[in-house]
């Protein structure tokens, strides 16, 4: 499985964690990267929201560099990024004058891009539905039992329409992490959005939503939060602390990446894992897991039971 | 009813891809219960579509309703009548500018984000909040100082962007984009 790859802006600094695993773990699935040569940013939601068309040719720009014979799908690890790849072809397609715009916009840096020829796609979309739960469970040497992890989707995974997953009820990063092992509580707040780029126009605004998603989690007696997206682990780690002095409140949840919880299961060193990148500790959580062994084996146990038991009494019809 | 030629309203149903489908709004608050900002605006999205069709243009383009929309298409997935709300508050923006009433700083938050990619091709957290407070909120720049180390002791923060290789044809495109755009 060979897919061009669009590690996006985040990725050369605050998400560096997330771009450096997701390839270890790309790596152990056998999914092949091409990174895209001298790709550029794809304007976040603050390009599209100002200047309609010179966003739109600024993502076709990346598409337009693909070698769609060689690469004809490409994985962005961010949503942000996921979406906008997606909505440019997907726009290009359904608009004939978009589409001859944006390309004549294209061809004044001689290039050009036939919509339909590249498929975006997330990361998680790759790892779930490309690969498969179930090679997922065949590279695991270590089980996740013992912990709580929550998942946390945010927007872009599905919404506005036809992405990966569903827009309000999605399910591919609980099947995952429950694939790994790992306790998976019904987190109803999982697809409300973090706040995007809202910690920089209001502290107040941003911290009451940051706020709601954290209480959530907590109630659930998460030992992490993991995610798909750079923006919601920025917003959620690093404003944790502001969370908590603005609420009086003592959150210490750990933001991490679905690639780094990934990288446990699959035996990696933890320290190769980046966890220490997260401004709240992710210690104790892997303590937690070190400790949770005898757990695990339990589990395990119950799982196997004597095929020649006698069945558990029926409850009865009334 | 009919349209005032020009109008806020005029503009989203005939320039917006979809826009038309804003004539068939219920008023029925699905995209107000289901935002994440409501609480924050001036007017929640239901009120501002009623501003719209009464023809409040300019209560419409004031209101910081749409600077404070975090595009998480939360109402566009809800409402009954598919109306494309995200979209509309984009194009509020445009809206906005084009007629310089604008009363939040959000657009000048915009206008650094762009202006970092336009020059470098990339973005990078530092140069854009630090280019965004240190110009419209000096003081408040200050209360950023412990996260913005946190970050940088971690290895999360660079102080300077990578350029793109080829910046002369990404700004050939863009600069072809505008002209075509404008």
């Amino acid at each position: 499985m060979k897919y061009a790859w669009y590690p996006g802006c985040s990725a050369e600094g605050n998400s560096f964690a997330y771009d450096e695993t997701s390839r270890m773990i790309a790596e152990a699935l056998g999914i092949e990267f091409q990174e895209i040569d001298d790709w550029n940013c794809c304007g976040a939601t603050e390009y599209f929201s100002v200047n309609q068309l010179p966003a739109y040719a600024l993502v076709a720009r990346n598409l337009a560099l693909i070698n769609a014979e060689e690469t004809p799908q490409v994985i962005a690890p961010c949503s942000a990024c996921y979406i906008n790849l997606k909505k440019t072809d997907e726009k290009m397609a359904k608009y004939e004058q978009l589409n001859t715009e944006v390309n004549v916009a294209l061809a004044a840096g001689n290039l050009s891009y036939e919509p339909g020829a590249v498929k975006s796609r997330h990361f998680l979309d790759v790892v779930c539905n490309d690969v498969g739960y179930e090679a997922v469970k065949e590279k695991m040497t270590q089980s996740l039992a013992g912990l709580t992890l929550v998942p946390y989707y945010g927007c872009y995974m599905g919404r506005p329409e036809d992405n990966f997953d569903h827009p309000e009820r999605p399910q591919t990063m609980d099947t995952l992490l429950k694939t790994l092992g790992a306790d998976v509580p019904d987190y109803s707040l999982k697809t409300i959005c973090c706040g995007g780029h809202m910690t920089q126009l209001s502290a107040e605004a941003s911290l009451r939503i940051l706020r709601h998603l954290l209480e959530g989690a907590n109630q659930l007696n998460a030992d992490a939060m993991v995610v798909g997206c750079p923006m919601c682990q920025l917003n959620l780690d690093a404003y944790q602390k502001d969370v908590n002095s603005a609420y009086k409140t003592n959150y210490q949840i750990p933001i991490v990446y679905f690639s780094q919880v990934m990288g446990l299961a699959f035996g990696m060193d933890p320290e190769t894992l980046m966890f220490e990148r997260g401004i709240v500790s992710s210690k104790a959580m892997l303590e937690k897991w070190l400790t949770a062994e005898p757990a695990s084996k339990k589990r395990r146990r119950r799982e196997k039971r004597d095929k020649n038991a006698l069945p558990m009494p029926k409850q009865l019809e009334s | 009813m009919t349209l005032e030629p020009n109008s806020v309203y005029e503009k989203i149903i005939t320039e917006l891809p979809d826009g038309e489908k804003l004539k068939s709004c219920l008023q029925c608050g699905n995209c107000t219960g289901s935002c994440p900002s409501a609480t924050d605006m001036d007017y929640a999205p239901r009120g501002l579509f009623a501003l719209i069709a009464a023809g409040q243009d300019e209560k419409v383009l004031r209101a910081n309703t749409f600077w404070y929309c975090v595009s998480c298409y939360q109402c566009t997935v809800r409402c009954p009548q598919e109306i494309p709300i995200t979209d509309i508050m984009y194009h509020l923006k445009h809206q906005a500018i084009e007629k310089g009433l604008y009363t939040t700083d959000a657009k000048d938050f915009s206008g650094t984000f762009i202006g970092m990619v336009e020059h470098f091709g990339r973005s990078f957290e530092l140069g854009l909040a630090a280019g965004f407070h240190l110009l419209h909120h000096p003081l408040e720049s200050v209360k950023m100082a412990p996260m913005a180390l946190g970050m940088m002791s971690r290895g999360r923060l660079k102080l300077l962007p990578k350029r793109i290789k080829n910046m002369g044809q990404l700004r050939a495109i863009l600069d072809k984009a505008k002209e075509i755009g404008a």
